[in-house]
């Protein structure tokens, strides 16, 4: 399995500039709120949390059609599932994949993101934190869903489709622990999510390939 | 030079159904260590399907696959261990070189050793099938499963390809090919579907 997230890695930064878009997208997205909403610090500060995490989300669905889709159509689907890998490894690998090339280097923009929407310095640390497992459930869910519609006309609407709705709890949990004075209780919520997407969505997502390369 | 393989695959009554369509039924066949068995039929007889339902990528709708005597497809991913695939696509990924799908030394095999270096999207699509073969080759399972193998191949290259596959079916590897190319090598079963 470390051979086939290391030849994928190798495969993205070939394709650095599909990488690069979902980070511009990310940066050029959350930049817009500020002229609709108005310049005014206090504003932005109670929104920056919750659009830093909307912003992530819809620019970490980017890569998700090209996950498994340029495989499909290329044969080598059936060569990973013919590798000897089960395939809800080659699932777990792909989220794995995902998350290093778009998960992480979110994560490492969005503090300075969130410094420019005039989030409270201090809440910072609290942010990344919360976006650690929010990006992580992302990847995963994400890996899900580009499985299940693998194959489909217009895979890359649905996509969006099935992934958002699951997300919600995630998003919810995720801006809550960074405006409440509590933070623990949603951040193990977080934590409880990912530990359940951890086993559940590779194989779900294993399944879908399997049925996608009958 | 390496180990010889001893294998049986036996496959009896076999059925695959693709949506609401029966693409074919009651298919046997039989194959032991150094055998070849080639796939002939016109398009759409079922003979891609066939090698996917005999991969375990498709499944069956009825009949048993055995290998050496057991039921082969109880352990997907130890079945999957078995086999080399090449499908009707290459699985090449342009963006890497020849050199990163396959060892050189399988590259030296379908003669492309002087493009280790390329990156696979300038090869053409003759020599794309070359480097599938090739993968082929290094892949070092007992058991072939290749759809038409020599599409975009030059005479040379099929007949080196003719030499790689003799050489496997020599080490005890067995081999399944669908071609509608006539593609003659000595004591070869054929099934016509």
């Amino acid at each position: 399995m470390m051979a086939l997230i290391t030849r994928e890695l190798k495969l993205s930064l070939r394709h650095g500039a599909d990488t690069a878009a979902a980070l511009v997208f990310f940066v050029i997205a959350a930049t817009l709120f500020p002229f609709t909403v108005g310049p005014e610090p206090a504003m932005l500060a109670r929104l920056a949390a919750g659009v830093v995490w909307v912003c992530a989300l819809l620019a970490a669905l980017l890569p998700l059609d090209r996950l498994f889709g340029a495989d499909f159509e290329d044969g080598t689907l059936d060569l990973l599932l013919l590798s000897g890998l089960p395939a809800y490894a080659v699932a777990f690998a792909k989220a794995v994949v995902h998350w290093l090339t778009t998960g992480l280097p979110l994560l490492i923009i969005a503090g300075p993101l969130a410094l420019m929407l005039r989030l409270p310095s201090d809440k910072i640390p609290l942010l990344l934190l919360t976006l650690v497992p929010g990006t992580m459930i992302l990847s995963l869910l994400g890996t899900l869903a580009a499985a299940i519609t693998l194959g489909a006309r217009r895979a890359a609407v649905l996509m969006p489709l099935v992934t958002l709705p699951l997300m919600v709890p995630a998003l919810i949990f995720g801006a809550a622990a960074v405006s409440s004075p509590h933070p623990a209780a949603p951040l193990y919520m977080l934590g409880a999510m990912l530990c359940a997407a951890l086993p559940l969505a590779p194989l779900g997502a294993g399944a879908g390939l399997r049925a996608a390369a009958e | 030079m390496t180990q010889g393989f001893l294998h049986l695959l036996t496959a009896t009554n076999l059925s695959v159904f693709r949506g609401e369509r029966l693409v074919f039924k009651g298919i046997g066949l039989s194959l032991s260590a150094g055998g070849m068995l080639q796939l002939r039929g016109e398009n759409g007889a079922g003979k891609s399907t066939l090698l996917r339902a005999l991969a375990g990528l498709t499944p069956l709708a009825a009949g048993t696959l055995s290998w050496d005597g057991a039921p082969a497809l109880q352990d997907p991913c130890a079945h999957a261990a078995r086999i080399a695939w090449l499908g009707h696509l290459d699985a090449v990924k342009p963006a890497l070189d020849a050199g990163e799908h396959v060892p050189v030394a399988a590259l030296r095999a379908v003669g492309l050793e002087r493009y280790a270096a390329l990156p696979a999207r300038l090869l053409s699509a003759g020599q794309k099938r070359r480097l599938a073969i090739a993968r082929v080759v290094a892949a070092g399972r007992p058991l072939w499963l290749l759809d038409e193998p020599t599409t975009g191949l030059d005479a040379a290259s099929v007949a080196r390809f003719g030499d790689l596959c003799m050489a496997h079916r020599a080490q005890g590897g067995m081999i399944i090919a669908s071609t509608h190319l006539p593609l003659e090598l000595p004591d070869m079963q054929v099934l016509a579907l």
